[in-house]
């Protein structure tokens, strides 16, 4: 019957047909677990939440460690963040396709009055900005003045030992290196950073090239994120290049002291940038939107910049809203302990506080 | 009967249904380009393409420097792997040894294989060193009146995108190549060989010659390629929207200058320029495997004429 060619007894037939019999339930069992597994999967993925987030690079890292940690506090959540970018973030979040998005460079008054409605920016940590340099044989910290680095990359000052940059430095005298000026070609919030700094410092900055993502650097070469830059300033003797703290503290890159609004040469450093975060706090406009650049403060280092999250005022979603207003609180509270050990500035308490009051004015 | 031309009927419909399909995405991709490039050639019209300025703080934007770097580029990057590319397919169809034939050339084709962002890095932490210690302050010395060899140099900059994008498209050159000079008749060499020509003048007459045409369609596909690659090139050219006729300077290309700002583009204007720059890269590659193809048609004669 089964087996044509071969001749079976009775019994051997009998016992074929009951083996048949037996695969045949167990694959009908194994296809009622996978189904069943798939459904409970499904329920349970329907009970957890997900909200999604996009936009700049410089704070995922934390956020990274922030989304995983909060799995402990609410396990009920899940945060979706994609970071494409300070400028994509903001154009995600007004196109509604995310809940909120993340900018190291505040909304312009134009993008507030094409987003349809408020938005809040929320504060989350700080950075600093770090001068990272190439310069094998020197020894000490360099010292730079809003002068000297303007003109260095305005390309009026091009080599180490120029008497500009020897007088504050005399180790440079005997340098021969040309100064090579890197920057970052892809759009970043971290040159949005910098060029606000130098547009403050610099009227003829201000004038040939202004701040922004992307500017028309009058001199140097472009490297693709903060790796590029620091990798350009690392393969290149004489270069000078900015970067983000964390990359020069990992890279093992040199970086300057820079002369301050007070007058003093600070290093970038987790505490400088929260005392320049401290300095800027008497004038802080009530929607955050404020530029930590050159702040006053003895101890203050000139080139910081504040990390939003930004959301709506009123979030559509009543269950999702009250979820991502509670992360909110927490990440400016609970959450600030993590991100010194990343190289965050955390945010100091009274600044924290009024924070907290902000996203309290959040409707759902 | 009725089951086979059923199935006929499908198979015919759903090949027309594909070359349909690659043609809509054709037509949609043009009109994609244009509607998204509007700002920006309302604003700027036919001058985008004589600019040289790119500031986004200003929005003044001008696709020139791009259009140069990505030219310059490849046709450099081609000058050199042409020969190259000629040379391997020569010594892998003619002159190699037969055990020899297949180890080379799947190491050949496996060059293809690595990813571009690998070249990239290869570039940043190989090559630019190299240029940098070795090969550009010799050449700046002895050479470095020629414009082609002026001012100073850093390692990264056109130099290490031409090498880099040479290496990139020698499989593909090469392996066309190959093919093509398999497909030449045995007859013509023997021919050659027979009226007394040494291995290599049978070689340039029967092989090289009968294949001009077949050479020049695989050099317009290496140059295809070299005209889009983005991720290598990004890494190693210096980001510089400069024109300079210097090897050693930094430069931009279309494709580099999209995948370095598109993402952080904010306002509309910028944004629709960086499609503009899309849309003139997406016609010039176009145009380059029009013209191509149309000499490759003019110049093919069949063998049986």
């Amino acid at each position: 019957m089964l087996f044509l060619n071969t001749i079976l007894t009775k019994k051997e037939e009998n016992i074929i047909i009951k083996e048949a019999a037996m695969i045949r339930i167990r694959k009908i069992f194994a296809g009622i677990l996978a189904v069943s597994g798939l459904v409970a999967g499904s329920l349970f993925a329907a009970r957890l939440m997900l909200i999604n987030g996009a936009g700049a690079t410089f704070p995922y890292p934390l956020y990274s460690k922030w989304f995983y940690e909060y799995t402990h506090v609410d396990p009920t959540v899940n945060f979706n963040y994609q970071a494409i970018g300070s400028g994509g973030g903001i154009r995600q979040l007004m196109e509604g396709t995310v809940d909120f998005g993340a900018s190291d460079v505040a909304l312009t008054d134009a993008q507030i009055k094409e987003a349809k409605q408020e938005i809040f920016h929320i504060p989350m940590v700080a950075g600093a900005v770090a001068i990272v340099y190439n310069l094998p044989g020197v020894t000490g910290t360099l010292r730079l003045t809003p002068e000297t680095l303007s003109d260095i990359y305005l390309g009026k000052i091009r080599r180490w030992n120029d008497p500009k940059l020897a007088g504050l430095n005399p180790q440079l005298s005997g340098v021969s290196e040309n100064i090579i000026v890197c920057y970052r070609s892809d759009g970043s919030g971290t040159t949005s950073i910098f060029t606000s700094y130098l547009t403050n410092v610099s009227a003829e900055w201000k004038k040939r090239v202004g701040s922004g993502t992307s500017v028309n650097w009058p001199a140097g070469l472009g490297g693709k994120g903060n790796p590029g830059v620091a990798g350009l300033v690392k393969q290149n003797k004489g270069g000078i290049g900015y970067v983000e703290l964390a990359y020069a503290v990992q890279n093992k890159l040199a970086f300057a002291a820079l002369k301050n609004k007070s007058g003093n040469f600070v290093e970038p450093s987790l505490e400088s940038t929260s005392k320049a975060l401290a300095g800027i706090m008497e004038n802080m406009p009530s929607d955050f939107r404020v530029s930590v650049v050159n702040a006053p403060g003895k101890d203050s280092y000139p080139i910081a910049g504040i990390t939003w999250i930004l959301v709506y005022k009123n979030l559509p979603d009543r269950a999702k809203g009250e979820k991502l207003v509670q992360f909110l609180k927490w990440a400016v509270t609970d959450g600030q302990k993590y991100a010194a050990a990343l190289d965050y500035a955390p945010l100091p308490p009274a600044f924290a506080k009024r924070v907290l009051e902000k996203i309290s004015q959040i409707r759902y | 009967m009725k089951k086979e031309k059923i199935l006929n009927a499908v198979f015919k419909g759903s090949a027309i249904f594909a070359s349909v399909v690659v043609f809509a995405m054709w037509l949609l991709f043009f009109f994609e380009f244009i509607k998204h490039s509007l700002p920006s050639i309302r604003k700027f019209g036919f001058s985008f393409l004589a600019n040289t300025v790119w500031d986004p703080v200003s929005e003044n934007f001008g696709a020139l420097p791009f259009i140069f770097g990505t030219v310059f580029s490849s046709f450099l990057a081609l000058l050199i792997s042409l020969p190259l590319s000629l040379g391997i397919a020569i010594f892998l169809n003619e002159l190699a040894p037969l055990w020899m034939r297949k180890p080379v050339s799947f190491l050949v084709e496996l060059l293809a294989a690595i990813p571009s962002v690998i070249y990239g890095m290869w570039g940043i932490f190989v090559l630019s060193p190299i240029l940098r210690n070795h090969v550009q302050p010799f050449l700046s010395n002895h050479l470095g009146f020629l414009p082609l060899f002026g001012g100073p140099y850093y390692g990264i900059g056109m130099m290490s995108a031409v090498l880099i994008l040479s290496i990139m498209i020698i499989p593909t050159i090469s392996s066309v190549c190959r093919e093509i000079f398999k497909a030449v008749p045995d007859v013509y060499r023997e021919t050659g060989l027979s009226i007394g020509a040494t291995k290599w003048e049978m070689i340039r007459i029967s092989v090289l010659q009968t294949s001009r045409v077949g050479i020049f369609a695989a050099a317009g596909l290496g140059l295809g390629r070299a005209l889009g690659e983005t991720m290598a090139v990004t890494m190693v050219i210096g980001n510089r929207p400069e024109i300079s006729f210097s090897l050693f300077a930094p430069g931009y290309t279309m494709a580099s200058v999209i995948a370095n700002e598109f993402t952080e583009a904010t306002t509309d204007v910028y944004l629709s320029a960086l499609t503009e720059i899309g849309f003139v890269l997406f016609l010039m590659t176009f145009f380059f495997s029009f013209i191509s193809r149309m000499i490759v048609k003019k110049y093919t004669v069949s063998i049986h004429t």
